[in-house]
């Protein structure tokens, strides 16, 4: 069971890592969550990409949400934002595709081409 | 949307941009009246009559600027096809609350879906919003109060992924157990 005496125990264990990231900069992983992302699938990869964040412990990385991102067909769609990157979208996401991306982008800074708006855009 | 879980995350995409900073969502379920309630309240910025009656219009909804409404409309439709209906009730700078009511064992009834990864996805996306999530069968009652997780973990980020992971976990033991292991 889940309880309250965990949570006062992951605060101790967790502040002092928080306390030293505070300075870094970071990398913004952005889910686009309007009505058309929510029900093509945008919860799964939000949640895949936290529990990959979680597992690698990429203690640079944020995940969050926005509105609306603009072409619904696309849907899901992620940003991500890595300092001294322009911003790159991924379209189509699945978890299965999330794995790769933090893989080869969030870790290695390799941009997963065949996931980006302008490759989908290409084939199409 | 293919369960319940999604429509909701839905709702409060609505009350998040609409600034609100505390959302209460209470969900009953009632079986011996076959009955489920699902309630969103939010502390936004509110709507007036107008807005109100374009929100809930399937028609002037869908069929000017592609754009407007499509999530109330959708739920709405969920409702109606259980023999129940969505409302709401909103006064502009004090906050909304839209309840949808349906039968509880209605065929068509979506199932509830992963409610704590509904949760868990607006708390992580939005550490600076209170969410009070409580959901009552005839077996007991679940809640969650973001502020009350906030005074056992102080100055560690609610977004913080192992109070993340905690939180649902604790969601999910919760309901279990209101259900019966059942949803
Ligand atoms: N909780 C709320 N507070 C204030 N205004 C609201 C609220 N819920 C809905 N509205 C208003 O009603 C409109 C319609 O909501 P609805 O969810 O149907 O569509 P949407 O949010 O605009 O777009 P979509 O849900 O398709 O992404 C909103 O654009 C907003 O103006
Ligand atoms: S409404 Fe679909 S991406 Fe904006
Ligand atoms: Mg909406």
């Amino acid at each position: 069971m889940k309880t309250l005496k965990e949570l006062e125990e992951i605060r101790q264990r967790t502040l002092e890592e928080v306390n030293l990231r505070k300075d870094r900069k970071g990398t913004r992983v952005v889910v686009g969550m309007a009505t058309c992302g929510i029900s093509a699938g945008a919860r799964p990869v939000l949640l895949a990409f936290v529990e990959e964040v979680k597992k690698r412990n990429l203690q640079h990385v944020t995940v969050t949400q926005t509105g609306c991102i603009g072409v619904c067909r696309l849907e899901p769609i992620v940003e991500v934002y890595m300092p001294g990157q322009e911003k790159v979208t991924y379209v189509n996401m699945t978890p299965e595709k999330v794995q790769r991306v933090v893989a080869e982008h969030l870790v290695n800074g390799q941009i997963v081409k065949e996931f980006t708006i302008g490759a989908v855009e290409k084939k199409d | 949307m293919q369960d319940l879980s999604l429509h909701l995350l839905d709702l409060v995409q609505n009350s998040i941009a609409a600034e609100a900073n505390l959302i209460e969502i209470s969900i009953e379920e009632d079986e011996k009246k076959d009955w489920l309630s699902i309630v969103v309240d939010d502390n936004g910025k509110g709507m007036d009559e107008e807005t109100i009656e374009k929100a809930v219009d399937p028609f002037y909804t869908t069929r000017t600027t592609r754009k407007v409404g499509l999530g109330l409309p959708l739920f709405r439709a969920t409702a109606q096809r259980c023999g129940g209906d969505l409302r709401i009730q909103s006064i502009v700078g004090r906050g909304t609350r839209i309840q949808i009511e349906l039968q509880l064992k209605h065929i068509d009834r979506p199932p509830f879906g992963r409610m704590e990864d509904t949760i868990v996805s607006l708390i992580l996306c939005n550490a600076e919003i209170d969410f009070v999530y409580s959901h009552k069968t005839n077996y007991g009652e679940f809640i969650l109060d973001t502020r009350e997780v906030r005074k056992i973990i102080g100055e560690l980020p609610i977004n913080n992924t192992e109070v993340i992971a905690w939180i649902q976990s604790y969601i999910r033991e919760g309901l279990n157990e209101i259900n019966g292991g059942v949803l």
